[in-house]
């Protein structure tokens, strides 16, 4: 089978003080038709660049290199029909003096050529499946009518407006508070299965990436470090910084002595 | 009760929203000894922050009582407010918003130090050299320019600046919500370190409950302005009884393999 996105030796770097500042070093990796693969990293690891270079929306200084191929699909990748993205801040995303339905209905005619009527008909449906309340009241809301939440229900709706291949979500739960944010997840975990899209999860949080991955790429100064399964990742992974990662999470389980993996308790100097 | 560094009863602020009053905060009573971290936690909107403020006095409630240290915190004015702020510190999540952002290290850790008059002028170097010290960050440190280094010297930085006043409690709102993994696990053995020393006590303000597994004595869950429950940890997370406290132990993120409470 033939993977939806494949990736080899890709780099960004970006012009610095004199030298190139590297953001993406030589990056090979496939991901499969309906596939999630989660990709974990710190601040400065590179795995936001690494969704942006595969969406293109890198900015005009960055030097790439390498290939991003879309094998099956025989054109170049578009955003809004074969990639969907979905950004942390979904009040940075939205338009603020733009009625939701109408912002929704823009990406429908924008990219799969409809008429303005069936977009917004169309919006309204989108409203439904990301469950979001009274789906024709709510496509009259502006943004800020809503929660934050609710907000990044309406910016996962105008991201598979165009049943995309790819969809990809850029830390776009960390903003929202531990019960929305599980609320979020069963989301993109359902519309990625019926759609039968590949997923992308871009996350800080290595346990919440296990909850939704199939595979886990762990990131580290822009580099892959390691990729496997995640449940090998979060058991029994090989590079000592996937070790660090899962002994900074911070369970609620540590002390009631269900911990999956033991021997690494980094909580355990905290509350001694 | 009077053994109490801060109690809270029924301290109730309404705020108007689109023309119609709601309550923010609707009669929350708790209390912190000293020494002792309370972790208050909650969904968005639960009003954990509109407590923080309230105990800061940055909003006046408008009803109950907030003692500290036994004086009534909401009838003191002038210069006595401005002392009981060097006893009463704050850390908020994000540093890059909290701090003059062209003000160097130095500057920022000498504010308090003069506003306080916690060290004279000449001392103040030496003061400001041993409080990077204490945070885990090298003196030279004080010549750089808040943008100029990491998120987590940042907040590191921000807990300098708070201990310069030796205060008794400092609230602490989603302060280490921002920070990398391996950055925040640093950040909290320090706050446990420093409270070790100095015998701080801590009103920590978060959503997130592994954080409050690793760092409080007790747990008061927020629901719509209302405290659900209290407890220990071990309480609230491995026998919830509030609803909202049940939600959020499901909701908390899990290590795949581990999903067995």
């Amino acid at each position: 089978m033939s993977p939806c996105l494949s990736l080899r030796g890709l780099s960004v770097r970006y012009p610095g003080n004199k030298t190139l500042v590297t953001a993406l070093d030589s990056i090979d990796l496939d991901i499969a038709a309906g596939e999630r693969v989660a990709i974990i990293g710190e601040s400065g690891s590179g795995k936001s660049t690494l969704a942006l270079a595969i969406a293109n929306l890198l900015p005009g200084n960055a030097r790439v290199q390498g290939t991003v191929e879309w094998p099956g699909l025989g054109r170049k990748a578009e955003n809004g029909r074969d990639i969907g993205f979905v950004f942390q801040d979904p009040s940075a995303s939205l338009d603020p003096v733009m009625r939701i339905g109408d912002q929704i209905a823009e990406v429908a005619r924008a990219n799969l050529g409809m008429g303005w009527r069936a977009a917004q008909a169309l919006a309204i449906q989108l409203l439904d499946r990301v469950r979001l309340p009274e789906p024709r009241l709510a496509a009259q809301a502006f943004p800020h009518q809503l929660s934050g939440g609710q907000k990044q229900r309406v910016a996962i709706a105008a991201a598979i407006v165009g049943k995309p291949r790819l969809l990809i979500a850029d830390e776009a739960t960390s903003a929202l508070d531990t019960i929305v944010q599980a609320e979020i997840m069963a989301l993109i975990g359902r519309l990625v299965t019926e759609e039968g899209m590949s997923l992308l999860f871009i996350s800080h949080d290595i346990a919440l990436a296990s909850q939704i991955a199939d595979r886990i790429a762990v990131f580290r100064h822009g580099r892959l470090v390691e990729v496997g399964p995640a449940r090998q990742i979060v058991s029994n992974p090989t590079d000592p910084y996937t070790w660090l990662l899962l002994d900074a999470h911070l369970g609620i389980d540590a002390h009631l002595g269900i911990d999956a993996h033991s021997g690494v308790d980094a909580h355990s100097e905290i509350d001694a | 009760m009077s053994a109490d560094l801060l109690s809270v009863s029924g301290l109730t602020k309404r705020f108007s929203r689109g023309g119609k009053a709601f309550a923010a905060l609707d009669g929350v009573d708790f209390a912190i000894a000293p020494g002792e971290t309370l972790a208050l936690v909650g969904p968005s909107g639960s009003g954990k922050s509109t407590v923080a403020r309230c105990i800061l006095r940055l909003v006046e409630p408008d009803a109950g009582k907030i003692r500290f240290e036994g004086q009534d915190l909401l009838d003191l004015r002038g210069a006595a407010l401005r002392s009981m702020r060097a006893r009463l510190q704050m850390v908020f999540q994000d540093p890059l918003a909290a701090f003059n952002p062209r003000a160097t290290v130095a500057r920022l850790i000498n504010d308090p130090l003069r506003i306080h008059d916690v060290a004279r002028r000449a001392e103040r170097p030496a003061a400001i050299a041993s409080l990077l010290e204490r945070v885990g960050l090298s003196p030279d440190l004080a010549t750089r320019h808040v943008h100029e280094i990491s998120g987590g010297q940042r907040q590191r930085v921000a807990i300098a600046r708070a201990i310069a006043t030796k205060p008794r409690l400092i609230v602490l709102d989603e302060a280490v919500s921002a920070l990398d993994v391996s950055v925040r696990a640093d950040v909290l053995k320090l706050l446990k370190a420093l409270q070790d020393e100095d015998g701080l006590a801590y009103l920590f303000i978060t959503h997130d409950l592994g954080v409050v597994r690793a760092v409080a004595d007790r747990v008061a869950v927020m629901d719509a302005g209302r405290i659900v429950e209290q407890g220990a940890p071990s309480q609230i997370i491995g026998a919830p009884s509030s609803a909202t406290a049940r939600a959020l132990v499901a909701a908390a993120p899990r290590l795949l393999g581990s999903e067995t409470v």
